[in-house]
């Protein structure tokens, strides 16, 4: 039985611009202990559809026009506000990407973990403050003794964001819910967290949804990634199979758009006052929709080179891919592999530059 | 490096300390060396890239040689004219020359200013300009070399797109056909899908106009992509620097190697192979120097 079912899953934020629709018939099914990677871009919906779930998007403007979210067999979004502050942060831990406007300034490390812990009822005050040094000795803060006494502005950016993740695995949940958790860190202290939370994983056999725009950050942690635009899932599967076997052509825009990272790649030097030719990347042309004003179709079709004219009037639903491995879904009119047997760049008859 | 000409920028022992805290007779009492000691060169038509953690004082470096800061030691020699004696008046031919493009193009444009006008505004300080239809002319040339379409001109910043604003801001530092561009981030706040387009907009330019650059950023492989070569910041010296082959392919010192280790790799297959190289970030020890371990191959080794 899944942990977490989202079905149908549409946000709607009611702006003085116009409906913002942030997210449309988002459904998925999570397995306890399973990672999933929730990739996309600003606006692409990701935060929003985890955030809507939890109870923490601000109503108005936001709204729920429809769908459910199964966890542990009860729907979180009809559930009394009293019920589901208790599910969030003890049977589901969240972590946001900026510890600092995320922790409370004005209380120790050891106060706001313990708190998290004592608000549920799981323990004593006293208890719950010796469990606070376990979980800094878990997240890997040195010296746990110590650290616990003191303020968040006397940890390192990498180490407050350890400390939140103290307190998002502090009742032990069932679910981890990362947004951006490591964006705002430098790539040597993102790799050391990104290396704690498969450490914890392991530990704490927990399920977690991992969100984030980067790709690499998801090829690294987690067993299934879905890839979403304009509020909708484009593809979902296991991560090899998504990667190696990309079946929407968003996915495949993006990761092709990214630098060359194979080992063998070898970069002219420069030599001053000739003008070297650099390779291009291969850049998706055009800009992501504006929200309020979605096309009517498959989000992507005005950037997607292969679109089919069905593309550009009628939503694809998200189904199994043909031939693909088991549950690596695409919501595509188009087929890619076929597609690109015709067309293996992707090329575009007319240059389309970045319209607005 | 070309020994015989100047250089298009020479940096020479770049240094900037901030007093964070004073005692009551305002006598600094802590001093942050944010750049301290930074020496390199950069080409004509050359991109540099200069990397490191936050705090490692690469974007100060930027800001120093934009003379957006006053150094505390150290010269910046631009064309071979040392460039910080200079008074403003003495400066303004220099600035034509040695534009800036930053992260956030949202909060680098006048927001109340019609983009056309942004774009322009330079062309009119420096008196490039005969008149208003002279400068819509070159306004809506600019917008064509970076990809937009000139009927935009009369539009506010907020009305475009991230990607869009970055596209502006570039047109604004091209206006007055620079030298060098410092670009600070100048992709890092963009969605991934536009970073390659603005990343191949600078390759462009660079091609059609032979403009140095100083690229500063984090994401390493970008900065593999399109930098010749490669300056790693950390805690205000360069550790190490060299072409980006070099640096890349033959990291030396320890701190190049773990961040070379920590960037996460877009292939499910290659991250699970993958070692980190842990680096505790610990500031060089003070009598290290740079020593060159191949030609133009440069790192910093203990006295």
């Amino acid at each position: 039985m899944p942990l977490l079912e989202v079905k149908d899953l549409t946000v709607r934020f009611d702006t003085g611009g116009g409906t913002v629709h942030a997210v449309s018939g988002v459904t998925y099914a999570l397995e306890p202990g399973e990672t999933l990677g929730v990739v996309g871009e600003s606006g692409s919906g990701k935060s929003v559809h985890v955030l809507s779930m939890l109870g923490l998007i601000p109503k108005p403007p936001g709204r729920i026009a429809g769908g459910q979210v199964i966890f542990e067999g009860r729907d979180l979004l009809t559930m009394p506000e009293g019920e589901l502050r208790d599910i969030r942060g003890k049977k589901i831990g969240v972590i946001f990407q900026d510890p600092m406007t995320s922790l409370n300034p004005v209380l120790t490390v050891e106060t706001q973990i313990a708190e998290a812990i004592t608000s549920h009822g799981l323990m004593s005050r006293k208890a719950a403050k010796a469990r606070a040094v376990e979980l800094l000795d878990l997240v890997g803060i040195p010296e746990p003794q110590k650290r616990v006494t003191q303020y968040p502005h006397q940890f390192s950016g990498g180490m407050r964001q350890r400390a939140m993740i103290a307190i998002g695995v502090a009742c032990e949940p069932k679910l981890l819910i990362a947004d951006e958790a490591t964006t705002a860190l430098d790539v040597t202290v993102q790799a050391q967290i990104l290396d704690l939370m498969k450490d914890l994983k392991k530990k704490l056999g927990m399920a977690m949804i991992w969100i984030t725009h980067d790709m690499g950050v998801v090829a690294g942690l987690a067993d299934n990634v879905q890839v979403m635009y304009g509020g909708r899932i484009m593809e979902r599967g296991p991560s090899r199979a998504v990667f190696n076997d990309t079946r929407s052509a968003y996915t495949w825009g993006l990761l092709r758009s990214l630098p060359d990272h194979s080992e063998g790649r070898v970069y002219e030097t420069h030599t001053p006052g000739q003008a070297k030719k650099r390779p291009r990347l291969q850049q998706i042309a055009g800009a992501p929709p504006d929200m309020t004003n979605p096309p009517p179709g498959d989000p992507f079709a005005p950037r997607n080179p292969f679109a089919t004219e069905r593309c550009h009037r009628e939503v694809p639903p998200l189904v199994q891919a043909r031939d693909a491995a088991p549950g690596h879904l695409v919501a595509a009119w188009y087929d890619l592999p076929q597609a690109l047997l015709t067309n293996p760049t992707g090329a575009v008859p007319a240059a389309a530059g970045e319209a607005a | 490096m070309n020994a015989k000409a100047a250089p298009l920028l020479r940096v020479d022992g770049l240094t900037k300390h901030f007093h964070t805290s004073k005692n009551l007779f305002g006598k600094p009492t802590h001093t942050v060396k944010a750049v301290d000691g930074v020496s390199f060169e950069i080409g004509y038509g050359e991109t540099l890239g200069l990397v490191g953690e936050s705090g490692s004082g690469k974007s100060t470096t930027g800001r120093l040689i934009l003379r957006l800061e006053e150094p505390t030691a150290g010269q910046v020699h631009f064309e071979g004219q040392e460039i910080g004696k200079l008074s403003s008046s003495q400066l303004s031919p220099i600035r034509k020359k040695l534009q800036v493009v930053f992260q956030d193009p949202f909060s680098s444009l006048n927001p109340r200013l019609r983009v056309g006008d942004s774009v322009g505004e330079p062309l009119q300080t420096h008196g490039l300009v005969s008149g208003g239809s002279d400068k819509r002319d070159k306004v809506a040339a600019l917008f064509r070399q970076v990809g937009l379409d000139p009927k935009f001109m009369d539009r506010f910043p907020h009305q475009f797109s991230g990607g869009q604003r970055q596209r502006i801001g570039i047109a604004r530092a091209i206006a007055l056909g620079p030298k060098l561009i410092v670009a600070d981030e100048p992709i890092t706040a963009l969605d991934v899908s536009i970073q390659a387009q603005i990343v191949n907009l600078f390759l462009d330019l660079q091609e059609e106009l032979g403009m140095a650059y100083l690229f500063i950023a984090h994401d390493l492989g970008m900065v593999r992509h399109l930098c010749h070569r490669v300056a790693v910041m950390l805690r205000g010296r360069i550790v190490e620097m060299g072409s980006t082959e070099q640096v890349f392919a033959n990291p030396q010192h320890p701190y190049t190697q773990a961040l070379i280790s920590a960037a996460p790799i877009p292939d499910p297959d290659r991250e699970a192979l993958r070692r980190r190289i842990p680096y505790d970030l610990v500031p060089p020890p003070p009598g290290a120097v740079l020593r060159e371990v191949d030609p133009g191959h440069w790192a910093l080794s203990a006295a």
